[in-house]
């Protein structure tokens, strides 16, 4: 594929989340390459994602559990289901390395996760780190970092 | 009208040998005497030396709802203290780190040294003939009197009632000296970061179902059992991943969980995972073992490794897992609110991977984002829902029970027993009344 533009870019973001919250978590998955990574820090600024805590370190194996999960007769869990709401600003292209194949946005959003009659609210920057393969954009990493990253949480049963 | 408070009999009678009240659960009155005696007789943690390891060292932390500040003071004592400034109440530390020689009160100044002993009042003479030197505040900060720090692990007693730190755990320390002799220099650091997940639950439910070995083949099926069958699509001959160590004995059977055996001790303390546990078939890290046979020698490193204890539960409300260097507080804040806290800890001198392994155990299982999280939680909240109606005001304990099953102390039972939930609740009355 022709390297993307940063339109191609942006649009790829929006639409990931448009996936999210239609609930086509399949297609979703099929987003990200065999050895990505979906990050949720724990800690500010955190650099270390192992000898550290996070709130998720996922690779596709435990992502895909997650998307299985979510259908099973007896995640209780997801009875009712969650429902999740994400209002993007428009995503900036922060860096274009077309030689490595590798493109970063950087995407402020306030995320709506909820169930039953319950609503939470959380507020973070996504950082993406896309590549080009097979004429398609994919993830490789998928960086959450909330704005109280480190706050005592209820349940997030879905994905930011 | 109040139907506990002055009413020792009204709350021992909320125990039976097989049987607990629904109130322990719902009732916010019975919350508050735990908090004013369950809390207050029995030796709970508050906090690790090494968050404390240079004079000036602080760490705030609680007992029940009682606000502390651990410190590391100016003569290399761990001090624990109320709080409280002792001039108007305002809270002194937030959080933790280093207050120098002396605390000093963000509201009017006043400072303490760090054995919390008053050292300046800002414009002193306007406290001249006053009596002040009679007062209350005059003495500083309050200490807490009974503290113990064991290998590491700093523990509190805040009133002067119960048991003596070697009585009240007993054998039970066992598993504490288990977790930290598998650091080659027999050492721990806190490490990796503390995840806090807010559960709306009664604290007990919580620490009732860490030796709850009925409940994990059927609520984790969704997570642990979803991870089988997703690990089982695999390409053949694909390495094992750590995260499938992890989830996939969960599933295990009623067999295994039965034989694994729970370990009973005094005051409510025990552990399952006697012969073997969920935590026994991890692959080995590498120049580990060999670590440990150098610094204990061959026997003493097989015993300290053989021994894989699932969940010990120190009572009243922490939980340790010695092979995964793991340490879950379950701390009251309401009748129906509890804060989990997970710690995990360094094997100070042992492989990175351990730490590692550590992190992931505790995202996977213990952070508001897991999966295992998600299936326990589901079950807390529906049976505080379930609690509140009228139907049945019992919740029955009986399995395995044996009417002289009291007199055996330091026992060994069928893994599936709930002989130990049973001693928490044994405990539960004891220090709740001891001070009635
Ligand atoms: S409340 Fe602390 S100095 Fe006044
Ligand atoms: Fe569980």
């Amino acid at each position: 594929m022709a390297a993307p533009s940063d339109r191609e870019l942006s649009d790829f973001v929006l639409g990931e989340a448009r996936l999210l919250d239609e609930q086509r978590f399949e297609e979703w998955l099929d987003l990200f390459t065999d050895d990505a990574h979906y990050w949720m820090p724990l800690e500010w600024g955190q650099t270390d994602p192992r000898h550290t805590a996070s709130l998720m370190y996922e690779d596709r194996l435990l992502l895909k559990i997650r998307v299985e999960r979510l259908k099973g007769s007896r995640t209780y869990s997801q009875k009712p289901r969650s429902r999740c709401h994400h209002l993007l600003q428009v995503p900036r292209v922060e860096r274009r390395d077309e030689a490595a194949n590798l493109y970063e946005t950087w995407t402020p959003m306030h995320y709506v996760e909820s169930r039953g009659d319950r609503q939470d609210f959380y507020a973070a920057w996504t950082t993406h780190h896309l590549v080009a393969v097979d004429g398609r954009i994919k993830i490789r990493l998928k960086r959450v970092d909330l704005v109280n990253c480190d706050a005592a949480f209820g349940n997030i049963q879905l994905f930011m | 009208m109040s139907k506990y408070r002055g009413d020792k009999s009204a709350v021992a009678a909320l125990v039976r040998e097989t049987e607990v009240h629904r109130d322990l659960y719902i009732d916010p009155e019975l919350f508050e005497l735990e908090m004013r005696h369950l809390f207050v007789n029995t030796w709970n943690y508050v906090g690790h030396d090494s968050q404390v390891p240079h004079e000036g060292d602080y760490f705030s932390t609680a007992i029940g709802t009682q606000p502390l500040i651990m410190v590391r003071s100016d003569d290399g004592a761990v001090r624990v203290f109320y709080n409280r400034c002792p001039h108007k109440g305002t809270r002194l530390t937030e959080g933790s780190g280093n207050t120098g020689r002396f605390f000093r009160c963000p509201y009017h100044a006043w400072s303490f040294r760090t054995d919390g002993s008053l050292l300046a009042v800002p414009l002193r003479a306007e406290y001249e003939n006053t009596g002040f030197e009679n007062s209350v505040a005059v003495r500083g900060m309050t200490q807490v009197a009974h503290v113990h720090n064991y290998r590491g692990f700093v523990f509190a007693k805040l009133g002067t009632v119960g048991p003596g730190f070697e009585e009240f755990f007993g054998a039970s320390l066992s598993s504490l000296d288990n977790m930290i002799d598998r650091s080659p220099v027999g050492r721990l650091e806190v490490a990796g970061g503390v995840l806090r997940y807010r559960h709306d639950c009664n604290w007990k439910m919580l620490v009732e179902n860490q030796t709850d070995t009925m409940h994990p083949m059927i609520v984790h099926e969704s997570s642990a059992g979803t991870a089988v069958a997703v690990w089982k699509s695999a390409p053949a001959g694909t390495a094992k991943p750590m995260a499938v160590e992890i989830y996939a004995p969960f599933m295990s059977s009623y067999d295994f969980f039965q034989k694994m055996g729970i370990r009973v001790w005094q005051h409510g303390h025990g552990h399952t995972g006697v012969s073997h546990s969920i935590h026994s078939d991890y692959s080995a890290v590498p120049g580990y073992a060999e670590q440990m046979a150098q610094a204990y020698g061959a026997e003493r490193a097989q015993a300290i490794l053989g021994e894989n204890r699932h969940n010990t539960v120190y009572y009243p409300n922490v939980m340790i897992k010695g092979p995964i260097q793991l340490l879950r507080i379950f701390r009251p804040l309401a009748v129906d609110r509890t804060l989990v806290e997970s710690w995990t800890f360094r094997l100070v001198g042992a492989p990175d991977l351990l730490l590692e392994r550590t992190c992931m155990y505790n995202r996977l299982v213990n952070a508001p984002t897991s999966v295992v999280g998600h299936d326990d939680l589901e079950m807390y909240r529906r049976q505080q829902e379930g609690l509140a109606c009228d139907g049945n005001e019992w919740l029955n304990l009986q399995r395995l029970y044996a009417p002289d099953e009291i007199r055996r102390n330091d026992d060994v039972t069928t893994g599936t027993s709930e002989r130990l939930m049973r001693d928490h609740f044994r405990a539960w009355a004891h220090f709740m009344t001891m001070s009635m």
